[in-house]
């Protein structure tokens, strides 16, 4: 997934995992760092009873033109943080797209043999930095990091503004995307 | 202007206050629950009124109230809970009184489910309660559309003096986007003499629809009715998509508009020339644009959320001329560009 | 020579000049001259608002010199509700019959007076369906015969009539209940002060204020309208028992 100069933007991704793990959070952010920049953005949440527990999704679309169809049959890429969305979206995902696992919580196989697999134990760098919750960060750092979007420092100013004033959580989530990008940069 | 990134939901909130509603009466229901969640924290902080009604029934009862004292007033739900709101809407057309109510389509009928639907298109369009009255009916297809055509709806209740409605999905609503807020410039519009203010130094006003006399009523009926011709005139709105060339035209609104324009993109690469005619008005229905493309084009694929409710439109508009074919899906269940395409695809080599 | 008159009996301001269509005897009739003349006391024509929905109750608005809404069936306390909400200074009230208020819209008024809205309720219980012809209502008393109970109610096939003054007596929210009647000049007079004060407490911002009205409706009952006024002291008063149920405890 270079990036090529002439070619406008135009890229999507479904992150899914369970409820509270935070992945509607991560696409919320990623659309938001993204529409700082001056693209187009739409993000389509994953809704009702399945929130509350369950698996959550949500759908990220980024793009220079005008975004047609928020939602996406085939992604381009996938971040799953556990078995069960793994299961439901691996067959989704389009030919050479990109998977992104939670390899500290996804012990099922993947199958496919198209697609380029980023496998990142997120539970256990976020453990680490001492704030399990920030697994999700990890993901979205290692997706940055193989993507580039947008850059650290749209990511890092989207989360100060979606923060506010929780400067405490905010350094910490810092790390764990850092950490995350590191990761997947070896 | 900045952008502010927010959900369908609360952006059409947002453009009823700036639209100068600050009345609000509502009933939890997913997947709209966020616009009684966002007027219940902004409607006190800027001196307005935000009321949980005991029932769907009572919350448009309520706008019936509201309505009638004069004031900009908005209620919204989703499918049933519009349902049992049909009485309160046939009364309010009935008694001529403004209002804006927002459906966020779920899949029926009966309970249903919650993904998103486009399956309350009669209803929406075609009366829904008794009497004869139509609701005017916006559709739009993204966040930044439903910010304007809420905006305009409140400025089109008040010309009109009729309930108008914003017809929306469940994406729709949950679905975040960019969206920036324009102050509109209202038109003209007339003053609320008849509402109920207390009678000083005035007669006494009534609002009503009871007219036990069948001359009145009929009368009554042709004055609503004259109103209904005027927005069929001067009010219908739609979008004309890569048309001009277009070989075979794709009908759809809302965020299945949203969809086929993706996949006219992927026809388009593949060398089919298609393209789209979106109705932002579903009421009063594009009928003469349907029919001036029938004059050019042969083949028109419909596509809807449902099993087919906004086809039976468009076979009006296109008069017989024009060979149609429909896809849908229901229950929940979202078109695919995919899908979309390869419909497209048949319906092009089919011979007309 | 010159006589001096001077004039103690007068139509309240409030009540056009018209003729109603209540039927010789009903209660209607009375009522809303009631509420005419206590609108024309506490002077609030100019800010009085009334909602009138289904039944008999609903051609009050030719009756009344004030703003009025004519109600879908049930209605009337949510129309209300809306309407006091965005314009405080008026003083809203409802005029409802049995069907309309303990019936198809007892959600409406149980909600409106827990919420404590700030309106008053005049409820005509006549025990019957009035404009439909007479059918049963949930006040109709066990026994009495209706055009849909033509045996005479039966608790098992129709259960037991409601007390509305007393269920809403029961919410934090209803400030000022009572149950009077309108049969004979005596209770009339009764009458007369509980509407007076059902509007007083939504004046003073109080909370909800009902007043329940025993109303003779002759047509219905298959009766001439003295025994009417008789069945409504005989019959329905031991069942529906005068008074006030609840009183507004601090006046702020």
């Amino acid at each position: 997934m270079e990036k090529t100069v002439e070619k406008p933007l135009y890229t999507n991704v479904i992150m899914a995992g369970f409820g509270g793990q935070g992945l509607m959070f991560i696409g919320k952010l990623l659309a938001y760092s993204s529409m700082k920049t001056g693209k187009r953005v739409t993000w389509i949440p994953s809704y009702g009873p399945e929130m509350r527990g369950g698996t959550a999704n949500c759908t990220v679309v980024i793009s220079d033109e005008e975004i047609g169809s928020p939602v996406i049959t085939s992604p381009q890429a996938l971040v799953v943080m556990n078995n069960p969305s793994l299961e439901v979206f691996e067959p989704r995902l389009q030919s050479s797209g990109m998977l992104f696992l939670n390899s500290s919580l996804i012990t099922r196989r993947v199958s496919r043999k198209d697609i380029e697999i980023v496998k990142i134990p997120a539970n256990d760098i976020a453990m680490e930095i001492g704030e399990k919750r920030t697994a999700n960060m990890v993901m979205l750092g290692a997706y940055i990091a193989r993507t580039r979007v947008v850059s650290k420092k749209d990511i890092f100013e989207g989360l100060k503004e979606l923060f506010g004033k929780k400067i405490r959580f905010l350094d910490v989530n810092m790390r764990a995307f850092e950490d995350g990008m590191k990761y997947s940069q070896h | 202007m900045e952008k502010k990134f927010m959900t369908g939901n609360e952006a059409i909130a947002e453009a009823a206050i700036q639209a100068g509603c600050q009345h609000f009466f509502g009933y939890p229901i997913t997947p709209q629950s966020e616009i009684p969640e966002y007027m219940s924290k902004r409607l006190p902080e800027i001196g307005g009124i935000y009321l949980q009604a005991e029932s769907e029934v009572a919350a448009i009862n309520m706008l019936f109230g509201a309505a009638g004292a004069g004031v900009r007033v908005m209620t919204s739900s989703s499918s049933p809970g519009i349902s049992l709101m049909q009485e309160g809407i046939s009364y309010i057309a009935g008694a001529q009184l403004p209002c804006v109510i927002v459906n966020i389509m779920r899949g029926g009928p009966g309970l249903g489910g919650i993904q998103p639907s486009q399956s309350d298109y009669f209803q929406a369009t075609k009366g829904g309660g008794h009497g004869d009255y139509h609701m005017l009916v916006l559709a739009p297809h993204t966040v930044q559309e439903a910010v304007s055509l809420t905006m305009e709806a409140f400025d089109l209740a008040d010309t009109y003096r009729n309930p108008v409605m914003i017809l929306g999905d469940g994406y729709m609503g949950q679905m975040m986007e960019p969206v920036e807020f324009y102050k509109t410039s209202s038109p003209n519009l007339p003053p609320k003499d008849w509402a109920l203010t207390g009678a000083k130094g005035r007669s006494a006003n009534l609002v009503k629809s009871l007219y036990l006399d069948p001359e009145a009523l009929e009368k009554h009926n042709l004055e609503i009715n004259r109103k209904i011709q005027k927005m069929r005139k001067d009010e219908v709105r739609v979008e004309n998509y890569q048309t001009d060339d277009a070989e075979v035209i794709i009908a759809a609104y809302g965020t299945v508009a949203r969809i086929c324009k993706t996949a006219i993109k992927v026809l388009r690469d593949k060398g089919i020339k298609a393209g789209m005619i979106r109705p932002i008005t579903v009421f009063p229905f594009p009928y003469n644009d349907f029919e001036k493309l029938a004059d050019k084009m042969r083949k028109f694929l419909v596509v809807e959320m449902s099993l087919g409710q906004m086809i039976e439109d468009v076979k009006l508009g296109l008069c017989g001329k024009a060979q149609i074919s429909f896809y849908g899906r229901t229950g929940g269940m979202v078109p695919s560009y995919d899908e979309i395409v390869t419909e497209t695809e048949k319906l092009v080599k089919e011979v007309g | 020579m010159q006589m001096d008159f001077e004039k103690i009996f007068e139509r309240p301001k409030t009540l056009r000049p018209v003729a109603t269509h209540y039927c010789p005897g009903c209660g209607h009739g009375i009522a809303g001259r009631l509420v005419a003349e206590v609108i024309d006391e506490l002077n609030v024509s100019e800010r009085a608002v009334g909602v009138a929905p289904v039944g008999c109750s609903v051609l009050l608005y030719n009756y009344l010199e004030i703003d009025m809404y004519e109600a879908a069936h049930g209605r009337a306390p949510a129309v209300a509700t809306g309407c006091k909400r965005v314009r405080p200074d008026l003083v809203v009230f409802t005029y409802q019959g049995d069907g309309d208020f303990a019936s198809i819209g007892i959600a409406e008024a149980v909600h409106a007076a827990a919420r404590g809205e700030k309106i008053s309720t005049i409820f005509i219980n006549n025990a019957i369906y009035g404009m439909t012809g007479g059918q049963m209502a949930p006040t109709t008393l066990i026994g009495q015969k209706t055009t849909t109970s033509p045996i005479g109610r039966t608790s098992e096939r129709a259960g037991f009539p409601i007390r509305m003054a007393e269920l809403l007596a029961t919410l934090d929210g209803a400030a000022y209940i009572a149950r009077v009647a309108v049969n004979s000049p005596k209770h009339i007079i009764k009458a007369r002060r509980a509407v007076k004060k059902a509007f007083e407490t939504q004046i003073k911002g109080l909370g909800y204020s009902m007043v329940e009205i025993l109303s003779p409706c002759p047509t219905d009952w298959r009766m001439t309208p003295i025994e009417a006024a008789k069945w409504v002291e005989e019959k329905m008063m031991p069942y529906y028992p005068l008074g006030e149920f609840k009183v507004p405890q601090k006046e702020k």
